[in-house]
């Protein structure tokens, strides 16, 4: 091995999916050897079959759904607030000045304490655990695109001005253009982070989703199920993610990302 | 349009003094003294001085995107208070919008300009051709050479058919053998116009060479603070092509620049 040196792809691929097997080897070894009692740790079998067991007897498609649903309802309602507020602060200095102060206060507010107060005001239907995503999301959001929409070329500016662009096209055809594609990463962060409040909002006055399911084998002891959930939110995590570059590829030939 | 008692044609700078407030407890840098400096409609004017002596800020004020601290600048009898389409920038860093294909770029001021979009690809198509960018319409400004990049730049800025075209160190940051290509092109480009239509141009170096070659008048600035010490005609005909470099009339205007400059230099670097 050498500092920095490039591996190849096939390489690449065989090393990630090493330490798959790795894990799940070492899973295997712990449980099946006998060095962890059952009850604390379901084997990589046992997890699988409680995992076909969820979705032939339990409706566990209903309950990924369910969550996919919250996850991704409540990241658009927050990104539709948050996108357009922190490229107004990035853009506009004044504005900055008057919401910065807040949101960096606001953004240390953990998402997951409010849940008692949000059931409180929203019942423990789907407008609460909405609220609890956007809640944790928007203000990161708005403060990361601030920050991005901002840090625009003032060189890419000043030639635009040079070419007759006014403050409207300015706004419109430099600054967001040129945001655009970290927005979109800086989105797909968001995206990540959102996963973890879901299941927190879910674990507590939920009638459905992957967290409830979670919840509800602890209940029965079932560590099975458990890890099968667990592994199964980290897959959606991951697909959502592929997903999201992929499409921040396309949308943004020119940045080479 | 214009009016009042100094209604000239082409670029007219009267008294401009540029300082820039001190940072903190430190006292203001005057960039700029008052300075005065006619061009006339057509002229290639190169601004020759060592970093810092603030051809660039002069540059900048006539671009409007800086503001003068005492004096002004008319064009064709119209104050400048704010950067406008009438005056297009080639700036040294590379200033394509990524986002936009060569031809896009072309075509920008055009549309914030609100032309109608036939209009627009045959302009924009005009000035591909003249830069010898054929083929690379579609490309985006991260697949180009810095060469290309800036050929771009300057379509870009001739697109909307400016009254001046100010050029800072548009070449800098090219390499050797790049920046003369440019050089020629940048004369060819402009030399193809009749010589009673050919744009007013404003161009900032420290390049002698470059300097000469392209202008019909070199004006020579002073270390900080700038200020014009010497004005220095280039009876050199046009069209001109590199054969020139070699001539004994640039060698003399060479040397004669060399001297002033010199003394700049040794001056910026020991302020």
């Amino acid at each position: 091995m050498e500092p920095l040196k490039p591996v190849s792809a096939t390489a690449r691929l065989l090393l990630g999916i090493g330490f798959f097997a790795l894990f799940i080897g070492l899973w295997a070894l712990v449980t099946l050897g006998g060095f962890v009692q059952p009850l604390f740790l379901a084997s990589p079998g046992q997890a699988l079959a409680a995992g076909w067991s969820l979705f032939t007897e339990y409706n566990f498609l209903g309950d990924i759904g369910m969550t996919v649903w919250r996850v991704l309802g409540g990241f658009l309602v927050a990104a539709l607030m948050a996108v357009p507020l922190g490229l107004m602060m990035g853009a506009y200095k004044p504005v900055e000045a008057f919401f910065e102060p807040f949101i960096s206060f606001a953004r240390y507010l953990p998402a997951s304490a409010f849940i008692p107060l949000l059931i409180l005001w929203a019942g423990v239907g789907e407008a609460q655990k909405l609220s609890v995503i956007i809640l944790g999301s928007v203000f990161q959001i708005v403060i990361m695109v601030a920050v991005i929409a901002g840090a625009t070329r003032i060189d890419l500016v000043e030639a635009a001005y040079t070419l007759g662009a006014r403050q409207g096209g300015i706004l419109r055809r430099v600054i967001i253009p040129a945001a655009a594609p970290q927005v979109m990463e800086a989105l797909r962060l968001v995206l990540g982070w959102a996963w973890t409040y879901v299941i927190v909002a879910e674990l507590i006055g939920a009638q459905s989703g992957i967290g409830h399911m979670i919840m509800d084998s602890q209940r029965l002891l079932d560590t099975g199920q458990m890890i099968f959930g667990i592994v199964v939110i980290g897959l959606i995590g991951l697909v959502t993610d592929l997903l999201f570059k992929a499409l921040n590829r396309r949308l943004f030939r020119w940045a080479s990302l | 349009m214009s009016g009042g008692t100094g209604a000239v044609r082409g670029l007219s700078i009267r008294g401009l003094t540029r300082t820039f407030p001190g940072q903190g407890r430190a006292a203001p840098t005057l960039a700029l003294q008052p300075t005065d400096l006619d061009v006339a409609p057509g002229e290639f004017v190169s601004i020759l001085g060592p970093s810092g002596c603030g051809k660039s800020t002069l540059l900048r004020i006539v671009a409007g995107l800086d503001r003068p601290t005492a004096g002004g600048v008319t064009l064709n009898g119209r104050q400048v208070t704010r950067p406008g389409p009438d005056r297009g920038m080639v700036f040294q860093s590379y200033t394509l919008f990524p986002w936009l294909t060569v031809a896009q770029n072309i075509g920008f001021g055009l549309r914030e300009r609100g032309l109608p979009e036939g209009q627009v690809r045959a302009i924009s198509e005009k000035f591909i051709a003249r830069t010898g960018l054929r083929g690379f319409e579609n490309h985006w400004p991260r697949q180009l050479s810095g060469g290309m990049q800036q050929r771009t730049a300057l379509a870009r800025a001739l697109a909307n058919d400016p009254e001046i075209l100010l050029l800072d160190e548009p070449f800098g940051a090219l390499d050797h053998q790049t920046r003369e290509l440019m050089q020629e092109l940048l004369l060819e480009v402009w030399g193809s116009d009749t010589p009673d239509t050919r744009k007013t141009v404003l161009f900032v170096t420290h390049d002698i060479d470059e300097a000469v070659f392209l202008a019909n008048r070199v004006l020579v600035m002073s270390a900080r603070p700038g200020r014009v010490k010497a004005e220095v005609p280039v009876p050199l005909p046009y069209p001109r092509d590199w054969t020139v470099k070699t001539s004994p009339e640039f060698a003399t205007l060479k040397a004669r620049l060399m001297a002033e400059i010199r003394e700049e230099v040794r001056k910026a670097a020991l302020a």
